[in-house]
């Protein structure tokens, strides 16, 4: 019987991979954008401009204090309400963009905060404009405490776009599902959809892990 | 944006919505009581001498930590069935929560105890203390100080975390939303209904693990 199953788990394995697709494109697409807005917001609330700091406090705040489900929903139901007309891949990308945003905001403004105040004060008197300070002083040395927890943020939301197999969108989790209700022996189908994903996270996490050891060493305490 | 939201729907099911409330909050405490548990033993192994104990704490944490939730609550949800264990989808969910947040408990409290110096280990040996000893009187007093801030973080994410119940039908807050926007199709009133409770309660955390962390952690003093 379950020899018979595993027989028919190979026969539609490449459904999985194509959920494996479906998961890497959604993800690929959220943390990309998600760290162009995040890096853009992270630089303007270490800035202290009050104008930002408001606004992008509040949105973080919400992002990162209601589920993700919650978040889905609202964008999938909530947005065609006020007439922005979306199908479930786009309202998933956006979803995940969305939570990238806000995790990736935090990441970057508390790496930037970290940088010490006298290389503000010298690449300021150096006569560097305030893009250029950034560009050239202060964001390469802020990288290495943001790249650590960034990469962590990726594995988080790779898992997470699991999620946005609630909308329909076809991708991994989703083709778990829809293969259980044909192959009742849902131990050996989730433990191949976690093998798949365990697949893509775990490099991803050593790799975490690599960069916090390696980037901590050159650090000068005094 | 908001104009025909209406406020009578929300006042008329708040019952509904109370009850998601209460529901939401027993599984944390519930999940984030057991996760300790398995959180401490998980640590113990993975610090353990014996090469089996450390090699099985090992597999469960990583392999916890990259899957993501959902599909840990589809491999109970759909799993113990075929292998003859029924129990309550509520339970079913409780032990994925418990199973999941533990592994990341594990890794918090392995932090903590290994954030104390050598040094102090080692005076505690030469003072002639014993394992128990050295854990009760040195490590512990500082390793808790370090543990209480990332635990109550991880009881937030929990919180969010539980959300996802409501997809195997565990009726809690989220899946109040989804009764409301089904029974009388009102998914804003329903979800911002929910996202507003869920932001309580994170405020309520936040506050707290913000207050911990000036308070417990002790300050190094030269």
């Amino acid at each position: 019987m379950i020899a018979d199953y595993f027989q028919r788990l190979i026969e539609i394995f490449p459904f999985f991979l194509k959920g494996l697709w479906m998961t890497a494109i959604v993800s690929c697409l959220g943390l990309i954008f998600g760290t162009i807005f995040g890096f853009i917001m992270g630089v303007l609330r270490s800035q202290k401009v009050r104008l930002f700091n408001w606004p992008i406090g509040i949105f973080v705040s919400v992002i990162r204090g209601t589920p993700f489900v919650v978040q889905i929903f609202i964008v999938f139901f909530i947005f065609p309400e006020w007439g922005i007309q979306l199908n479930a891949f786009s309202a998933a990308v956006l979803a995940l963009t969305i939570l990238g945003t806000a995790f990736i905001c935090e990441i970057v403004a508390g790496g930037i905060k970290a940088v010490p105040k006298g290389q503000w004060e010298a690449s300021a008197s150096s006569g560097l404009s305030i893009v250029k300070q950034l560009r050239l002083v202060i964001i390469p040395q802020a990288l290495r405490t943001i790249l650590p927890p960034l990469v962590g943020q990726y594995v988080l939301l790779i898992k997470d776009s699991s999620v946005v197999s609630v909308i329909g969108v076809v991708e991994l989790t989703r083709v778990g599902w829809l293969t259980v209700v044909r192959i009742p022996e849902g131990l050996m189908v989730f433990s191949l959809v976690g093998i798949l994903y365990f697949v893509i996270s775990y490099p991803l996490i050593r790799l975490s892990n690599g960069l916090e050891k390696k980037l901590s060493v050159g650090q000068i305490s005094l | 944006m908001l104009e025909g939201f209406n406020f009578r729907i929300i006042w008329e099911y708040m019952p509904l919505f109370l009850e998601g409330l209460r529901n939401t909050f027993l599984i944390s405490i519930i999940s984030i009581f057991l996760a300790l548990i398995v959180g401490v033993i998980a640590c113990g192994g993975r610090l353990s001498r014996w090469k089996f104990l450390r090699g099985i704490s090992i597999i469960y944490i990583e392999s916890i930590r990259s899957t993501p939730l959902l599909v840990q609550i589809y491999f109970f949800y759909f799993g113990l069935p075929t292998l003859g264990i029924r129990i309550p989808e509520i339970q079913t969910g409780i032990l994925a929560l418990m199973l999941n947040s533990g592994a990341y408990i594990a890794e918090i409290v392995r932090a903590g105890i290994t954030s104390v110096p050598n040094g102090q280990i080692e005076a505690g040996m030469s003072s002639g203390l014993n394992y128990f000893q050295r854990m009760r009187f040195i490590i512990l007093p500082q390793a808790i100080g370090v543990t209480v801030p990332p635990l109550l973080g991880q009881a937030i994410v929990l919180v969010k975390d539980s959300a996802l119940l409501s997809l195997i039908s565990v009726m809690e807050l989220t899946r109040c939303g989804q009764v409301l926007t089904s029974e009388r199709f009102m998914p804003s009133e329903a979800f911002f209904t929910v996202a507003f409770l869920y932001l309580c309660i994170y405020f309520c955390l936040k506050y707290l693990a913000d207050w911990s962390q000036k308070r417990l952690i002790f300050k190094e003093t030269y």
